[in-house]
């Protein structure tokens, strides 16, 4: 056409040439069924109008149909976590093939997780029998040293007890009564993958610790536990580690898949690597305490950690942010009785200089989130502490607390630029947060 | 005459094998080309027919094979007395799996393997007692059973029962074919049990199609895994059976129907002194306080 290769054209000025003007509207009036232009223009005016301002007000939520992941999602993760651990999903073979692709598309590596391929016959006679086959093929093959069990939908519709049949997989001996099964019921109905993750940490607590509490005291062995929650962003679990190495803290990251999910590209493919030892969640119950780094997503785990280790879970937000990040590392501090070294007082210095820095660019604008509980509200704190304004917060799978704690955030912002400049108290005026479950 | 489709629901051990494989046997001996599909993990709906203990299943053959796919018709399907063809969904043992699915997955094998032929004037479906969720309602799905024929007797909770079912059923009639067509009144001698199903159905905006009295010859039959027109067709309840498939085959009176409400049934339940006047002041008091 009339591209030359002496003079390649840009996008925008080929599409201005005749030839494409004219390619263009025959395709618009051939192929495109498009209305009239008087229509079209009827309609933008009534998107102008009153009638319609009020209709799109009116309205209660953002999308009808909003991007969800589901239980066994978080549970993968989780389990990924561990060091030579399998995830294994209970179910149908699609759902785990979308697990591996949508880590696969973040992570840009490959994400070992077996399904037990439940079929038609299975969906009525209970998937007993592909459990028992799907166990010991999965530790023939793959030889973990943990198989992590959850669930999908199908099998939780029809109520398999994932109890029952990894214990009768043992009996029958299909692998060894002492391998390590921990197990999750994560039905995809039910919560979202934050949800997944809480229930296969739960898990992995309870065959680990639950039955081995007679020798365990709370301060043993001097450490402090880190629970992340379903993080995929493999730098906040290298940063934790760097921070607690400046600080000479001793620390378990429970559930750390940084090496698994980033191995080198050195020719040797590498189906397991790194991740949290079995001494290290078996050891858990000693520790001084165990934080949680995304406390809203971390329900069950909390009340683990407080009923079953007795450790007092102490509350902490996400480390987001500055204040968040301060609070985090002096808590750990405290606990521990290990100072804030002058390297991490560095850093803070060098993040409150970029704050200042950088408020030209971010003072009084306007941001719309969405994400994970925690994620937004450590992100709002963040762009607070920048004098943005999150004006629309959105979370799928949020409740009305999480609306409650949001907006508590947002009135102190607007209490104080009320304070501060009078101008700007409009904000008041409109809705502070707008939170969908 | 086209192809048929009936499903016999009613509440559990009210007799709707029975009374299902003795009406199916009188339709075959006045000539019509009948298949019974049977919708009930337990599997007994093909037994009197086919004088088997129980008919291997559709599903547990599937499961022998690996996959539904790798079954062929004639595997599953029996021809028994008349000629009256005989399949068994199967499901899973009491407590495991889902017993719903199964039903679903071996109807949708039926159509697919062209059971549904031609030749065959009726099909029966005899479906498991308590309709527990959408799998046993398969059969009254669109293109399947288009005529419901409740079996009951004149016990309160088989009149709760009928009811209730008759409530599922508007659910599907209003979108789709499916019609109630009446209720068979199969007796268990309580007082007025005609008069009581025939006001149950004319409440219902039905018919009671047909009074099935007791008799012992049913049971005779049955320890010897045969249907009453087969065992004895001299006898008196031979020909109430064939009554009953007459009046099938020439039945006309399909209805959407208009279930009543938990207090109109307990009315008619009192006006027939099945229910006495509850005393309210009764209501939570223990022994304790009565004493």
């Amino acid at each position: 056409m009339s591209q030359q290769v002496e003079n390649i054209l840009p996008s925008y000025p080929l599409f201005r040439d005749d030839e494409y003007k004219e390619n263009l509207a025959n395709k618009r009036a051939e192929y495109e069924e498009r209305h009239e232009q008087a229509k079209i223009d009827e309609v933008f005016q009534w998107t102008t109008s009153k009638e319609y301002q009020e209709l799109n007000f009116a309205r209660e939520a953002l999308t009808v149909n909003p991007a969800k992941a589901c239980q066994p999602l978080g549970a993968v993760l989780c389990a990924l976590g561990f060091e030579k651990t399998m995830p294994y999903v209970h179910g149908s073979q699609g759902c785990v093939a979308y697990f591996r692709t949508y880590f696969n598309r973040h992570f840009k590596e490959p994400v070992a997780c077996v399904s037990d391929s439940m079929t038609e016959d299975a969906a009525v006679f209970g998937g007993q029998k592909n459990m028992f086959a799907g166990l010991e093929n999965a530790k023939a093959l793959y030889q973990p040293d943990i198989i992590a069990v959850s669930t999908t939908c199908m099998a939780e519709v029809i109520g398999d007890d994932l109890n029952a049949f990894i214990n009768n997989a043992k009996k029958a001996g299909h692998v060894e009564q002492d391998f390590p099964t921990p197990f999750a019921h994560t039905p995809s109905f039910v919560g979202s993958h934050t949800t997944g993750w809480d229930n296969m940490f739960e898990g992995m607590a309870k065959y680990f610790t639950l039955n081995y509490m007679e020798d365990k005291t709370v301060g043993s062995n001097g450490k402090i536990n880190f629970v992340p929650g379903f993080e995929t962003y493999l730098g906040n679990f290298r940063v934790i580690h760097r921070m607690m190495k400046e600080m000479g803290v001793d620390y378990s990251l429970l559930s750390d898949p940084s090496e698994v999910l980033d191995t080198p590209a050195d020719g040797t493919f590498r189906m397991y690597a790194g991740g949290t030892t079995q001494a290290e969640i078996k050891d858990a119950p000693n520790a001084i305490d165990t934080l949680l780094l995304q406390p809203w997503q971390l329900e069950k785990t909390k009340k683990f950690v407080q009923n079953i280790w007795h450790q007092p879970a102490t509350a902490i937000n996400i480390p987001m942010g500055l204040e968040w990040t301060d609070e985090f590392l002096m808590t750990i501090s405290k606990l521990t009785g290990k100072p804030i070294p002058a390297s991490l007082e560095l850093e803070r210095g060098r993040l409150v200089d970029m704050m200042t820095d950088s408020h030209a660019w971010l003072h009084g604008k306007r941001f719309a989130l969405y994400g994970d509980a925690d994620f937004v509200l450590g992100m709002t704190k963040f762009l607070l502490e920048v004098g943005a304004e999150p004006s629309d917060i959105l979370c799928n799978h949020a409740n009305k607390t999480l609306a409650k704690s949001s907006t508590k955030n947002l009135r102190c912002l607007a209490l104080w630029q009320k304070l501060a400049n009078p101008y700007r108290s409009r904000f008041m005026a409109f809705p502070l947060v707008n939170v969908h479950q | 005459m086209s192809l048929r489709q009936c499903a016999i629901y009613g509440k559990g051990g009210i007799g709707k094998s029975t009374t299902t494989q003795n009406l199916v046997s009188a339709l075959a001996e006045l000539g019509n080309k009948v298949m019974i599909v049977g919708c009930d993990p337990k599997a007994d709906s093909t037994r009197l027919i086919l004088h088997a203990k129980a008919q291997t299943t559709i599903m547990s053959l599937a499961a022998e094979a690996g996959s539904v796919e790798d079954l062929e018709l004639e595997d599953v399907l029996k021809v028994g007395y008349g000629g009256i063809k005989c399949v068994e969904s199967g499901g899973p043992e009491p407590g495991v799996g889902c017993a719903g699915r199964g039903v679903i997955t071996a109807i949708n094998f039926l159509e697919e393997e062209g059971a549904y032929d031609d030749e065959l004037d009726f099909v029966f479906y005899d479906v498991l007692g308590d309709v527990v969720c959408g799998g046993f309602a398969m059969p009254i799905r669109e293109n399947k059973a288009q005529e419901i024929y409740i079996v009951c007797s004149g016990e309160m909770m088989a009149m709760y029962a009928a009811n209730n079912i008759a409530k599922g059923i508007v659910k599907y009639a209003n979108s789709g074919s499916v019609r109630l067509a009446g209720l068979i009144c199969n007796s268990r001698n309580t007082a007025r049990e005609d008069e009581l199903i025939s006001a149950l159905a004319a409440r219902i905006g039905t018919q009671m199609i047909h009074f099935v009295p007791r008799d012992n010859v049913v049971q005779r039959a049955e320890i010897r895994r045969m249907t009453v027109i087969e065992y004895d067709p001299t006898c008196k309840q031979a020909d109430e059976y064939r009554a009953l498939a007459t009046k099938i085959r020439d039945n006309k009176n399909f209805i959407i129907p208009t279930p009543i409400t938990m207090d109109e049934l307990e009315e008619l339940m009192m006006e027939f002194g099945i229910l006495e006047q509850e005393d309210e002041s009764v209501i939570g008091v223990t022994a304790a306080a009565e004493a």
